[in-house]
């Protein structure tokens, strides 16, 4: 497996609806074998970009290219005939795709849902329709499975599921690109992440790159004192104070003894050293944040 | 300005697929049997069961209005039948043609179905191509249905009524059941490219309705008053069918004959008429689903 091929990308990829641009200039590349985390708040521009990076709408500008032969999606929930069962939802799809009906039973049993495959699907529960849609997905051994907010209305265990299941899919050679607003669970399963916001591609790399790696959190008295022989050890830029008063070294975590045997020997008092690594969370709103200083976006007609 | 999506794709293999995933969908859908179900009750009823109530009773009912006992025997035998299959297709078959087209194009819309299919990389022309392959497939069924069931009806009749069998001749069978396929085949796509606009059934179906029942009547009265308006009228699709019909059956001097049946334009350049439009429905249909944004 090549791994790093691009399977998918888009170039300035740009929306306009109305005079509100929806997405704006949006570059973004998925790699061959990666969960990619397509990661924004609610109306960023994720499910219209990745609807025109499946060619179901048309870009304003830009481009969205795929160099998959199959792809699987689920784009902003399920879509099936109610009155038809799950099973024979997936065989009508199987049959415009030219798929053996095989392939419905093991995507039903990929999703856990050959039990109730008959039932009709206007009488499946919102989890049940959510695995029906990933199970269309999954159709063919797709190379690239787009998932647009998977574990929308899913009780926690449902979403445990899907996640394991999406680390499964990566486990097994295919690419998943996901989008979703939940911070912790592009942090748990995804390689890559691309955070959208207002439209715009505001950053895209690793997970462990965004986050920005480990750093001490060092509280220490009197301050003044700790800060010099924090700026000493791990450099004048590598000191941050955080809001409660603690320090924040980027020094790796089996620093800490050293830490300490300096702190102490400058007969500074320590109260805690703790290896601390900031989660996607603080990184998204500090970059959501600094994002908001560009102020109002210029509207394009 | 562009998405591409890597296609390996025969389109004339890609339609067989979808059609067959079409009729799968549709074979299993209740409405599509009510539908096709009220078009045979219907016909039953007005080709049949008046005329034969109005026959063994003596009494003329709206529907036979001035029609003596043998021309009404003569109308439910075999050899009437190839009129009697058709009568009712300018009216309520169309209708009900057009509410099964736009159903089958416009709930996907609301449904999403539309945009799982095309999300999956299922090309946008077959798969509208292979839906309209699986609905005409539902008409001629119904035309075949039809057929039989009216044969069936005026055998029985011929029998009950002490008649020799004189079966109906083949070319006749032939002509209006090629006729009967045209008039309804044109409702269907009509009402698939008004479901396909709309995006949905419930405003296709009921501006569709009221064009086919109200408006084109309409029309057609104030064309008699104004030239320009009656030949607008002759290229319609109401007048086409209704034409094409009354060209085979014929139509009463009178005009107490069976409504939407008409002889305003001649029957040659009504099928053709009736031909353009199952054409232009086709292309429309498809290219505007090429073209649009289905999400």
């Amino acid at each position: 497996m090549n791994e790093n091929t691009t399977v998918a990308s888009t170039e300035s990829l740009t929306k306009v609806y109305g005079g509100r641009v929806a997405v704006d200039k949006v570059s973004m590349t998925v790699r061959r074998g990666e969960v990619y985390g397509f990661l924004g708040p609610n109306g960023a521009g994720k499910t219209t970009t990745l609807r025109m990076m499946l060619g179901l709408i048309r870009p304003t500008s830009g481009s969205a290219h795929v160099a998959a032969a199959r792809v699987g999606a689920l784009i902003e929930g399920p879509g099936f005939y109610p009155y038809l069962s799950g099973r024979a939802n997936l065989r009508t799809l199987a049959r415009h795709r030219g798929f053996d009906d095989t392939e419905v039973e093991r995507v039903l049993e990929r999703v856990d849902l050959v039990e109730r495959g008959d039932d009709r699907f206007k009488g499946y529960s919102l989890g049940m329709k959510q695995r029906l849609g990933v199970a269309a997905a999954l159709m063919g051994d797709p190379e690239l499975i787009v998932l647009d907010e998977p574990t929308n209305g899913l009780d926690p265990a449902g979403m445990a599921d899907m996640r394991a299941l999406v680390v499964d899919l990566a486990r097994g050679g295919q690419t998943v690109l996901l989008s979703s607003h939940l911070l912790a669970e592009v942090q748990e399963i995804c390689h890559r992440v691309g955070v959208i916001n207002g439209g715009r591609l505001l950053r895209e790399s690793t997970v462990a790159e965004l986050r920005g790696g480990v750093t001490l959190r060092v509280r220490a008295t009197p301050e003044p004192e700790a800060l010099a022989v924090a700026m000493r050890l791990a450099g004048d830029d590598g000191v941050r104070r955080d809001a409660d008063g603690a320090l924040a070294l980027a020094l790796p975590a089996d620093a800490a003894p050293d830490v300490a045997r300096a702190l102490v020997e400058a007969g500074v008092d320590v109260h805690e050293i703790t290896a601390a690594e900031r989660s996607l969370e603080e990184v998204f709103f500090e970059m959501t944040k600094h994002e908001d200083h560009h102020g109002p976006k210029e509207k394009v007609s | 300005m562009s998405t591409t999506i890597k296609a390996t794709a025969d389109p004339l293999a890609a339609t067989a697929r979808s059609t067959r995933a079409e009729l799968l969908r549709l074979r299993t859908w209740p409405a599509v049997w009510i539908t096709l179900g009220a078009w045979l009750a219907l016909s039953i009823m007005f080709g049949y069961l008046f005329t034969y109530l109005s026959y063994t009773t003596g009494d003329s009912n709206f529907a036979d209005e001035g029609s003596t006992k043998a021309q009404q025997l003569a109308e439910m035998l075999p050899t009437g039948m190839p009129d009697v299959f058709l009568q009712g297709m300018p009216m309520f078959g169309g209708a009900l043609m057009m509410v099964l087209g736009a159903l089958v194009a416009g709930n996907g819309y609301g449904w999403g179905t539309w945009k799982t299919t095309f999300s999956l990389g299922v090309r946008r022309a077959p798969a509208v191509l292979g839906s309209i392959a699986a609905l005409t497939t539902f008409v001629v069924a119904t035309l075949v249905a039809s057929l039989a069931v009216d044969l069936g009806i005026s055998l029985l009749i011929t029998v009950t009524e002490g008649e020799d069998v004189v079966m109906p001749s083949l070319g006749s069978v032939i002509e209006s059941f090629g006729a009967g396929f045209l008039v309804l085949e044109m409702w269907a796509l009509l009402g698939y490219l008004l479901g396909t606009v709309a995006r949905g059934p419930a405003l296709s179906v009921g501006l569709g309705l009221v064009w086919a029942l109200v408006v084109e009547n309409l029309l057609r009265g104030v064309g008699a008053l104004l030239g320009w308006v009656e030949a607008l009228t002759e290229v319609l699709p109401g007048t086409a069918a209704g034409s094409l019909v009354g060209s085979l059956v014929g139509v009463d001097g009178d005009g107490n004959g069976t409504p939407g049946v008409l002889d305003a334009v001649g029957g040659d350049r009504a099928a053709i008429t009736v031909a353009v439009y199952v054409l232009v429905a086709i292309v429309a249909s498809v290219l505007l689903v090429q073209r649009r944004d289905v999400s």
